[in-house]
């Protein structure tokens, strides 16, 4: 009896990540939940710039690479034309939450019946370290060598907060993959993400506070360990927006 | 044939690109092309499209670049800045091998310049105007029918070579009313084996990407782009050539300049200069094979240009400076009159 595989979402090119990185957890949480709905052969997957830009070459499903922020956009012309198409993007915090912000924020506010994935590991890690716009105060980066001063640099952006802001989103929920029980969560809320798609819900994000050894300059493990220590308690785990829920709490 | 109806430049091409079976527009309000959009978000919902006010132009040019990648028929339009903005864009759907449609009706630049018309774009749309080795397929209306026309040719050249097509027109083709003949288009459904549209289980991923890490790979892509290019320039020149059997001297000129021209060339014929106007179509690929037989016949050739002279570089090119070429041309808005051009073919003749 098989009790564990490789999801059939995921292709067999071997991943690039650096040891310790939790991509490749995500990606095959995304993996799984797309062989779960049974929706590989209609969906659309946009690859942001970044460390996931070659992520059009681990998974099955059809994929368009995006601009550095854009993915959103290419998302929303993809949905637009085959609405009964499954689309997703897979972002990080430089593409999403940087130059790609008034990509995601008019993506949410319109509602759009997308799936965004967005990992925040609050670094640039595909071009050497780099302050990311989910940097934590203090963070010492490449180009935050002192610390992120806050006073030169500003503050971290929470987007699960600030998307649920507004009127347009379905659902929104930021967890994080540095133990088993996170990682069973972070399972549960991409599948539901993708699931509101084929229901016709609406736009879903899910943020996942994930790691950067290479970059963060610690060991796989302490990387994890950092996550509980500093990421979690600025980005609280959680779900900020259930619009289904809501709604149903309203009317009973 | 179908009846005319007197028609806004802008309306024409929005027009003609439903017919041309364009179900997905995407833009974000500029002058002078705002009726562009305005035409679609009454139409499209109509006929069961998607009209779509991106928040910005970089986006709605993502959104063009996300409908290509599924290979349908789709397109936005601008204004110069606005067409500086999708530029990224524009090179990525380049990159990676999309057909799609970019309407540039033009302004006065560079900047936010002005609202008047202009032809100051035509380095940024025939030399690439993005970052990498690509170009467009650029086609220059000078009336209302070939806003519409050329808005078709647009769509099939782009489809047939898998590279972009941009209709470069100004401000007084997009403003200006003309009768305009809208016939049906029997649409020909190319095979688009490379669309993302789910794999349905059924074969390979594909992948819509203009990344290859390796330079060896995306040397060869360059390569192969280029050659189709190479075959574009071959077989899809278009221009109009007027008065041109016994001239002694010629115009060149494209969009309103050419109007404006023609009258200019009337003008100079009654005054016993024999002059003619070579009028390119296609801005690239730039009629260079008649521009370089003109210049064994004529003693030089006059540039007329709505910019500070972009044009002039492609006539010197295309006749290897073998004949004197001289260039009248007003900027920012400013539009030439026939006389300021008569003027300057006189001033070639007087000097040749």
């Amino acid at each position: 009896m098989i009790v564990f595989e490789k999801p059939k979402a995921l292709t067999d090119t071997p991943l690039h990540y650096c040891p310790g990185c939790t991509h490749g957890i995500i990606h095959r949480l995304v993996a799984e939940a797309i062989d779960e709905l049974g929706i590989e052969g209609t969906t659309v997957g946009v690859a942001p710039v970044g460390c996931s830009v070659m992520a059009y070459d681990y998974f099955s499903c059809d994929m368009v690479e995006a601009a550095h922020g854009r993915a959103p956009a290419v998302a929303t012309g993809l949905k637009r034309c085959m609405p009964e198409n499954i689309i997703f993007t897979y972002q990080g915090d430089g593409d999403l939450a940087s130059i790609g912000m008034a990509e995601t924020v008019h993506a949410a506010t319109r509602n759009e019946n997308i799936t965004i994935i967005f990992v925040n590991n609050a670094i640039y890690g595909m071009t050497g370290g780099q302050m990311a716009p989910t940097s934590l105060p203090g963070q010492v980066t490449q180009t935050s060598p002192y610390g992120r001063d806050v006073g030169v640099a500003g503050y971290p952006i929470r987007v699960s907060e600030m998307l649920s802001t507004l009127d347009g989103p379905e659902y929104i929920e930021r967890v994080a993959v540095n133990n088993v029980k996170n990682v069973r969560n972070a399972k549960k809320a991409i599948l539901k993400a993708f699931k509101n798609q084929v229901e016709g819900k609406g736009f879903s994000l899910i943020e996942v506070v994930s790691t950067c050894p290479t970059n963060w300059g610690m060991t796989p493990v302490k990387a994890l360990q950092w996550v509980d220590e500093k990421m979690i308690p600025y980005y609280p785990l959680g779900v900020y927006r259930d619009k289904t829920a809501e709604n149903a709490a309203k009317e009973g | 044939m179908a009846d005319k109806v007197l028609m806004k430049g802008n309306e024409a091409i929005a027009e003609a690109a439903i017919k041309a079976g364009c179900r997905h527009y995407f833009g974000y309000p500029i002058t002078p092309q705002t009726e562009i959009a305005a035409y679609m978000a009454k139409r499209m919902p109509k006929i069961g499209g998607t009209f779509l006010q991106a928040e910005s132009e970089i986006a709605a040019i993502n959104m063009v670049y996300g409908v290509a990648g599924a290979g349908f028929r789709v397109m936005t339009s601008s204004s110069s800045p606005g067409v500086s903005l999708k530029q990224e864009g524009i090179s990525y759907i380049a990159g990676a091998d999309l057909p799609a449609l970019i309407v540039n009706v033009q302004r006065g630049g560079p900047g936010l310049g002005g609202i008047q018309p202009s032809q100051s774009d035509y380095f940024q749309a025939t030399k690439g105007g993005g970052h990498g080795d690509y170009h467009l397929i650029v086609l220059a209306p000078a009336s209302v029918q070939e806003m519409a026309d050329l808005t078709i040719k647009a769509f099939d050249l782009s489809d047939k070579y898998r590279v972009p097509a941009m209709l470069l027109a100004d401000g007084t083709m997009g403003q200006m009313m003309e009768p305009v003949a809208l016939p049906d288009v029997d649409v020909a459904e190319i095979e688009k084996p490379w669309a993302v549209r789910g794999t349905k289980n059924a074969r390979k991923h594909n992948i819509v990407n203009s990344l290859y890490l390796k330079p060896d790979e995306l040397e060869k892509t360059n390569f192969e782009r280029y050659e189709r290019y190479r075959q574009i320039e071959e077989n899809e020149v278009m221009y109009e050539s007027f008065m041109m059997e016994d001239a002694e001297y010629c115009v060149v000129a494209f969009g309103i300049a050419a109007r404006i021209s023609k009258n200019a060339v009337l003008a100079a014929r009654n005054q016993g200069i024999k002059v003619g106007l070579i009028r390119p179509i296609t801005l690239w690929p730039f009629p260079t094979e008649v521009i370089a037989k003109a210049a064994d016949q004529v003693k030089g050739f006059v540039s007329v240009e709505l910019s500070m002279g972009q044009m002039i570089e492609d006539v010197r090119l295309a006749s290897s400076c073998k004949k004197p070429v001289l260039l009248c041309n007003r900027t920012g808005g400013m539009i030439p009159t026939p006389e300021e051009v008569l003027a300057k073919i006189s001033e070639l003749a007087d000097n040749t």
